[in-house]
């Protein structure tokens, strides 16, 4: 597909007009962190270094979400979206969650219809890193501070320019017929493959998956998982900011007239999680919880999917109350003392 | 600091020696600028790993109820005071407990760095006696320590452990504070829209993720109401009214109890700030009762005992 640039005030005017007819969402500033909200003027767009507080996950996976409402005999469902999407600004680590998520939600034995119809209507225009930040490790996992996958369109930061690359039809379907898209000089391809270059190299660190994987599947009982968990306080900020987790919960909210049945983000780092109605728990403490948030994301998403459910967005790093550094716990598994 | 951690490594190294512990809980130099972490220490050896700086945040006596055996804990003020509040509750005991206490300046507040920064990442943090130096790519800024302290240090007037068995270094002058409820009078002092609306603005941004419970020393129940699905008391999502609701409780559960440490607020990865909630409260328990909790073991907990002079205004 032809790579093409455009102008960054041209850009954001063309997002501002779509607003129209589309319902586009963008990294917003909201107190002190950034989120994924509506816009209605290119103005209102804040990109910057950090990444939003939030993933983009809840663009399509959301908190909380209604499933049905009842109300005597009768249900009512939600009316899938009436208008196409468009979430600018999403990081490449971002933007390759979604199509983690879609092995969960779109796959070939189901397909979930409320995550499904918010994909199918959304484009996604993801920007590349050209400053990852210390806590990134997507080349770690798979990734790219430019990876293309989930995304729509890529761009790629050239100061006054973006640099667009259409990844899908769908993006391809983006830039077609719209104004400020210019064809994209060799000077410029060159300037591109360097800014691509330079943030490749500052990302990363020694972490080898496989070597990870293959600890994890010989060694469940591994003696690690007796310390390793110790400081986690066990709250859910790792689960509910990370891109990819999504394990949820369905909830009956109402009496037997009236209500609502929904599904809400759950967490395996909380004690409800596994509880039976026998009132066993299998993963009874800290230490089966964590060893189940590891195993999940580097060996059962692997087993099932051949991918690590993990993109290195470094948000659970961040934000740990504890400093609980996932990538020293990948480390201390990858090489035993 | 750096003496501090020296002293800290020597105090705990002899305590194995002596057998005197099973596991040391403190902390270590974090993974992040801006981050110390908590550890377990279990031989003298690892001793070593010990420090001491201004970014040990944690209430580390938020781990104590759940172990076994013979611990020494690194405690700050405040986290000698939650333990005070465990000992009250019976949720340790004494004599299985060595407090290295360490008088505390104050622990800086990273958020406070990082809005200072704008969005300019940290790649290194240089500490001094009254001042850190802060480096990114291609900056270097200097701040004033005092400048940095989140507003629980700030009023602290408990920098020295009100219990210990090792004191490291020498006790420090507590702050004379003239008025540690100063935000609760300009809080009251706002219209009752006010308060609703800032109360409103602060429980949005919750994501029922819990940290501000479970880094929270005196949320220790074996099982939490909001963790009860028979009955459930009141719904787990990101509805107002149930976000309302658990902080509204979970404060109210902290009467007598909270001792301000902060630890709810630098847990929060969403900026929640209530701390006015538990202020408040711990205000009324100070006019009604005279009872400022974390202080004395062996004094009774207010709300379990009663005085023949309670103030019984509110019975008509």
């Amino acid at each position: 597909m032809e790579e093409k640039t455009i102008r960054k005030d041209n850009l954001m005017s063309l997002l501002a007009d779509l607003t129209g007819s589309c319902q586009v969402l963008a990294p917003v500033r909201k107190g002190n962190s950034i989120v994924f909200e509506e816009i209605l003027t290119g103005d209102e767009i804040h990109l910057s270094e950090y990444n939003t507080r939030k993933s983009v996950k809840e663009v399509f996976f959301p908190q909380r979400e209604r499933l049905f409402a009842y109300r005597g005999q009768e249900t009512r469902e939600p009316s899938p979206p009436d208008k196409e999407r468009i979430v600018f600004g999403v990081r490449p680590c971002d933007a390759r969650s979604l199509s983690l998520l879609d092995f969960v939600f779109d796959g070939e034995d189901f397909k979930d219809p409320y995550y499904c119809s918010k994909r199918d209507n959304t484009t996604v225009i993801a920007i590349g890193c050209s400053r990852p930040m210390r806590t990134c490790f997507c080349t770690d996992t798979g990734g790219d501070p430019f990876s293309l996958e989930g995304a729509d369109v890529l761009l790629i930061d050239m100061g006054e320019t973006y640099f667009v690359l259409p990844v899908t039809q769908r993006g391809e379907g983006f830039l077609q017929g719209k104004s400020g898209f210019e064809r994209a000089e060799q000077d410029q391809i060159q300037r591109k493959e360097e800014i691509i270059e330079k943030a490749r190299e500052s990302v990363g660190s020694d972490l080898n998956i496989e070597r990870i994987k293959s600890v994890l599947d010989s060694d469940f009982d591994n003696p690690l998982w007796e310390t390793v968990h110790e400081k986690c306080l066990g709250c859910g900020v790792c689960t509910f900011l990370c891109p990819t987790c999504h394990c949820f919960d369905i909830l009956d909210e109402g009496d037997s007239n009236q209500g609502e049945r929904i599904r809400i983000w759950d967490s395996c780092m909380f004690p409800l999680f596994t509880l039976h109605a026998s009132g066993t728990n299998p993963r009874p403490g800290g230490k089966e919880r964590m060893r189940q948030r590891i195993l999940h994301k580097f060996k059962y998403f692997v087993d099932n999917h051949n991918r690590v459910a993990c993109t290195g967005c470094g948000r659970c790093i961040r934000a740990c109350p504890v400093n609980l550094d996932i990538r020293e716990v990948l480390e201390d598994i990858q090489n035993p003392e | 600091m750096g003496d501090s951690s020296k002293q800290i490594r020597e105090a705990a190294r002899k305590l194995f020696e002596e057998n005197k512990v099973d596991l040391i809980i403190g902390f270590e130099d974090g993974s992040l600028p801006l981050r110390a972490t908590p550890c377990f220490i279990r031989r003298g050896e690892d001793a070593e790993r010990l420090v001491w700086n201004s970014f040990c945040e944690n209430n580390l006596a938020t781990y104590l109820p759940k172990k076994k055996g013979k611990t020494g804990i690194v405690a700050k003020g405040c986290d000698s005071r939650s333990i005070v509040g465990f000992l009250k509750e019976k949720q340790i005991e004494r004599e299985n407990l060595v407090i290295i206490g360490v008088p505390c300046e104050g622990m800086i507040d990273r958020k406070a760095v990082e809005e200072r920064l704008g969005e300019r990442e940290i790649l290194s943090v240089e500490e001094g006696p009254e001042e850190i130096v802060v480096k990114g790519t291609d900056y270097e800024e200097k701040m004033k320590k005092e400048d940095l302290l989140p507003e629980s240090c700030r009023i602290c007037t408990h920098r020295n452990p009100v219990l210990y068995d090792v004191l490291i270094g020498e006790a420090l002058e507590e702050q004379k504070v003239a008025d540690p409820f100063e935000l609760i009078r300009e809080f009251e002092g706002r219209t009752a829209e006010e308060r609703w609306a800032y109360f409103c603005g602060e429980t949005e941004k919750c994501i029922r993720c819990y940290a501000c419970r479970n880094a929270c020393p005196i949320c220790y129940c074996e099982a939490c109401y909001v963790d009860s699905s028979e009955p459930q008391w009141f719904g787990k999502s990101i509805e107002s009214t149930d976000t309302m609701i658990f902080h509204i409780v979970r404060a109210f559960h902290t009467t007598g109890r909270c001792v301000d440490c902060g630890a709810c607020i630098r847990a929060c990865p969403m900026d929640v700030d209530l701390r006015f909630l538990n202020k408040k409260i711990e205000k009324d328990v100070l006019e009604l009762f005279s009872f400022e909790a974390g202080e004395d073991p062996d004094e009774p907990p207010p709300l379990t005992t009663y005085k023949q002079d309670d103030p019984e205004e509110f019975i008509k």
